[in-house]
C-alpha cells in the first residue's frame, strides 16, 4: 500500500499505457505525470487518442497494458477509491432528462456519499450560476445549461482531479465563456485539471502545461507560460502535418 | 501433426462404428432396425454436452486470463457443439417417426437439447452482433457461462413437466446384449475423436484468421 | 449500509424517471392487454379457459418482460448517463442490483394491473396467495437474468433483437415452472402440489441472481 507521502505531489501518474480496440491501437505507450494543482490541456486532431486517454483516466476503459495511478492508487485494484477523487465532464452531460436538475444532483450525491448534500447542491449550483433553474427538468434545458449542471455534478463530491473531454462541444459562445470562467476558478483553486479541447486559444489561456497528441502518442509537450498562441499554432500544425491529417 | 492423428483415428473409428452398427449388433426386439440410430444418437448428445462443457471452462478462463486463445477455443467448441446438437435433434426425429409416427416428441432429453441448441445459437449470434470482436468475445463468454449453468435447471423443469404430462419415453429397455454396449462405447469414442478433430481444425483456422487480421492491420499502419 | 443506500438511489432514480415519463409501464401495459385480447381471438370460447389461461398469462408476461427490460438500459444509454454511473464509485454490483430492482418494480406494477384485467375478462380467480407467490418468484427470475442480458444487448448492433434471442431460451425453466404452477393453482390445488415447481422457480432465481452478480462487470466494462 502506497501512502500519500510516497506519492508526493503527483495527482496522476501514467506508465507505458496502451489501449487497443480490436486491432486498432488508440493509445500507443503514454507516459504522463500530472502534478497536484496543475492544469494540463491536451490538444490533438480527431482520432489522436485524447478521448480514449480521458476515458482510461476516468476508469471507464480498461488499459490494454501499462499502469495508471490516481493519487497513488492503482485504478486496477482501487477503482472505487480512485473514482471518488475524480470529477468527469464529457460531451454528454450524464443527466437524466426526466428528472429535475436537483434530483439529478441528489442522485449523484448519494452515489458519492456526499455529506450534507442539500447544502452542497446549493453551493455548486451557485457556482455555475444556475440556482433559478435548479428544480426544472433537465429536458427543458438548452445544451449550455445542461453542461453547466454537468460541471456542477462533476464538482459535487469535491474531486481533487477534474477530467474534461472537450467540454465546450455543442455550446454557444456565451456558454463557452461561462464554462471557462468556472474552469479558471477551479484551476485557481489548485484543483488538478486535465482537459482535452480543440480551442487552442482558450486552452492555452487555461493551461499551466500543454500536450499535443497524435496517433496514440504524446508528440509535443510545453509549459503553458513559455508558449504564445502563435508558437502553439505552429507546433500544432507541424504535428498534424506530420501525422498526415487534414487541418 | 495432432490433426493428422485425429483424422486417422476418427476415420478408423467411424468405419469400425458403422461396421458394428450394421453387421455386428443384434436388432433390438421391440423397435426393430431403426433403433440402430441410437448408437450415433446418444454419442452425439454426449459429445455436444462435452463441447458445451469445454465452452463453459474456456469462457471462465477467458474472462479470468483475457487471452485470445481461450476465446478461440470457446467459440470453436461452441460451433462443433451446435453441429452435434443439430445432428442429435435430426437423428432423434428420424428415430421418432417410425416408432411413434411423429417427427417430434417433447421427450425431456430431446427438449433439453432443443433449448440448449437455441442458447448456443444465441451464443454465436451475440458474437456476430457485438460492435467489436473483443466485446463479442466477452459477451459470448458470459453467455457461455450462464447458458451452461442453466442446463440442469432446464432439464429438471422439463423432466418434471413431462412426468406430469406423460408421453412416449424414447428408450426404456436396457442394453440387453454385450454387443450393444460395445457398439455404443465405440461410437462414443468415435464422436469424441471427431469432436477433437473438428475442434483442433477450427482452432487452427481461427488462429490463422487472427494472424491475418493482425498482419493486415500492421500493413495498414506502416 | 452504503451498498443498499446506493442501490436504492439507482432504483429510486429509475422509478422517479418512469413516474414522470410513464414510458415503460404505460406502453408495456397497453401491449400486455392487447396480447391478452388477441389470445382471446385466437382461442375463442371453444376451449376451457382454465386449460389455456396459464399459458396465455405467462406468454404475455414473458413478452412484457422482454419489452420493459429492453428499455431499462436503452434509456440509460441515451444521454450517455450510463457513463455517469460507471465513473461514480458505485460498484458494478450496486449498478446491477439497482437496475434489477427497478425492473422488478416495473414488471410487478404491470402484472398487478394486468392480472385483475385477466381475471375480469376470462372470469378466473387469479388474485390468490398462490398466484401472487408464483408471479413474484417468476418475475424475480425474469429480471435477474434479464438485467444482465439487457445490459449486454445495449452494447450490440441489434440491441432490440439480441435480448429476446438470449432471454427466451434461458428463461424456459421459469416459463415451464410458472405455467404449470399457475395451472395447479387455478384448478384449486394446494401448496403441497406445487412445491416442485416453486422449487424450480426459486432455484432459478438463486442461480441467476448469483451468476449475474458475478459476471455483470464483464458485460458493462470497456
Amino acid at each position: 500500500m502506497i501512502s500519500r507521502d510516497d506519492v508526493g505531489d503527483k495527482a496522476i501518474e501514467v506508465r507505458k499505457l496502451t489501449r487497443t480496440f480490436d486491432d486498432f491501437p488508440a493509445l500507443r505507450g503514454i507516459d504522463l505525470e500530472v502534478a497536484r494543482g496543475e492544469s494540463l490541456v491536451i490538444f490533438g486532431p480527431n482520432g489522436a487518442g485524447k478521448t480514449t486517454l480521458i476515458r482510461v483516466l476516468s476508469t471507464i476503459i480498461r488499459p490494454s497494458s501499462g499502469t495508471v495511478l490516481i493519487d497513488g492508487l492503482n485504478i486496477k485494484e482501487h477503482a472505487e477509491k480512485a473514482r471518488r477523487l475524480i470529477g468527469v465532464v464529457s460531451h454528454h452531460p450524464f443527466l437524466y432528462a426526466n428528472l429535475s436538475a436537483y434530483e439529478n444532483l441528489e442522485f449523484y450525491g448519494r452515489l458519492y456519499d456526499v455529506p450534507d448534500l442539500k447544502t452542497r447542491i446549493g453551493e455548486v449550483t451557485t457556482l455555475v450560476g444556475m440556482t433559478a433553474r435548479l428544480h426544472d427538468r433537465v429536458s427543458t434545458f438548452s445544451r449550455g445549461m445542461q453542461q453547466r449542471f454537468a460541471i456542477a455534478r462533476a464538482l459535487l463530491h469535491r474531486p481533487q482531479i477534474m477530467l474534461l473531454d472537450e467540454p465546450e462541444t455543442g455550446l454557444d459562445q456565451q456558454a463557452v465563456a461561462l464554462l471557462w470562467e468556472v474552469l479558471r476558478g477551479e484551476a485557481a483553486a489548485r484543483r488538478t485539471v486535465v482537459m482535452t479541447t480543440h480551442n487552442l486559444e482558450r486552452g492555452l489561456d487555461l493551461a499551466s502545461r500543454l500536450l499535443i497528441m497524435s496517433r496514440g502518442k504524446i508528440v509535443f509537450e510545453g509549459g503553458g507560460k513559455s508558449l504564445d498562441l502563435a508558437g502553439l499554432k505552429q507546433a500544432y500544425q507541424d504535428v498534424t502535418a506530420e501525422a498526415g491529417c487534414p487541418q | 501433426m495432432l490433426s493428422r492423428i485425429l483424422l486417422a483415428l476418427s476415420l478408423v473409428l467411424l468405419v469400425t462404428s458403422l461396421a458394428l452398427i450394421f453387421f455386428v449388433v443384434p436388432t433390438e426386439r421391440t423397435m426393430g432396425v431403426v433403433q440402430r440410430i441410437f448408437y450415433w444418437h446418444v454419442p452425439l448428445a454426449w459429445n455436444s454436452f462435452l463441447a458445451f462443457f469445454v465452452v463453459f471452462i474456456a469462457s471462465v478462463a477467458y474472462l479470468w486470463k483475457r487471452t485470445k486463445n481461450w476465446d478461440i477455443l470457446a467459440s470453436a467448441s461452441a460451433e462443433v457443439g451446435v453441429v452435434f446438437t443439430t445432428l442429435f435433434l435430426i437423428s432423434g426425429s428420424i428415430w421418432a417417426k417410425p416408432i411413434w409416427g411423429v417427427w417430434w416428441t417433447w421427450e425431456p432429453r430431446l427438449t433439453t437439447a432443443l433449448v440448449l441448441w437455441l442458447i448456443y445459437i444465441a451464443y454465436l449470434l451475440v458474437r456476430a452482433y457485438a460492435s467489436s470482436s473483443e466485446r463479442g468475445a466477452r459477451f459470448a463468454a458470459v453467455v457461455g457461462i450462464v447458458g451452461f449453468l442453466d442446463v440442469p435447471i432446464v432439464f429438471l423443469s422439463i423432466t418434471l413437466w413431462r412426468t406430469q404430462h406423460p408421453s412416449a419415453v424414447i428408450f426404456t429397455g436396457g442394453l440387453a446384449d454385450p454387443r450393444m454396449i460395445l457398439t455404443l462405447v465405440v461410437s462414443i469414442f468415435t464422436f469424441t475423436a471427431l469432436y477433437a478433430l473438428l475442434l483442433v481444425q477450427r482452432v487452427a483456422f481461427k488462429k490463422g484468421e487472427e494472424d491475418l487480421r493482425r498482419l493486415k492491420r500492421l500493413a495498414e499502419s506502416e | 449500509m452504503t451498498f443498499w443506500r446506493k442501490v436504492f438511489a439507482i432504483t429510486w432514480k429509475d422509478v422517479l424517471s418512469e413516474f414522470r415519463a410513464r414510458e415503460i409501464i404505460t406502453s408495456v401495459l397497453v401491449f400486455t392487454i392487447l396480447v391478452i385480447i388477441i389470445f382471446n381471438f385466437a382461442f375463442g370460447e371453444r376451449v376451457e379457459m382454465v386449460a389455456v389461461a396459464p399459458g396465455m398469462l405467462w406468454v404475455t408476461f414473458t413478452f412484457a418482460g422482454v419489452l420493459s427490460l429492453n428499455r431499462s438500459f436503452i434509456l440509460e444509454k441515451e444521454d450517455g448517463c450510463f457513463e455517469g454511473l460507471l465513473v461514480s464509485p458505485a460498484s458494478r454490483d450496486v449498478i446491477y442490483t439497482g437496475k434489477m430492482l427497478a425492473s422488478l418494480v416495473f414488471l410487478l406494477v404491470i402484472e398487478a394491473i394486468a392480472l385483475p384485467v385477466f381475471a375480469f375478462l376470462f372470469n378466473l380467480t387469479v388474485l390468490t396467495p398462490e398466484i401472487t407467490a408464483i408471479t413474484l418468484l417468476a418475475t424475480i427470475g425474469f429480471v435477474a437474468c434479464g438485467t444482465l442480458f439487457s445490459a449486454l444487448a445495449t452494447n450490440t448492433k441489434a440491441r432490440e433483437l439480441v435480448l429476446p434471442i438470449l432471454f427466451l431460451p434461458v428463461v424456459v425453466p421459469v416459463i415451464i415452472g410458472a405455467v404449470n404452477a399457475s395451472e395447479l393453482a387455478l384448478s384449486g390445488k394446494s401448496w403441497g402440489d406445487m412445491t416442485g415447481w416453486l422449487g424450480i422457480l426459486a432455484a432459478f432465481d438463486v442461480v441467476f441472481l448469483t451468476v449475474a452478480y458475478l459476471v455483470f462487470d464483464y458485460v458493462i466494462e470497456e
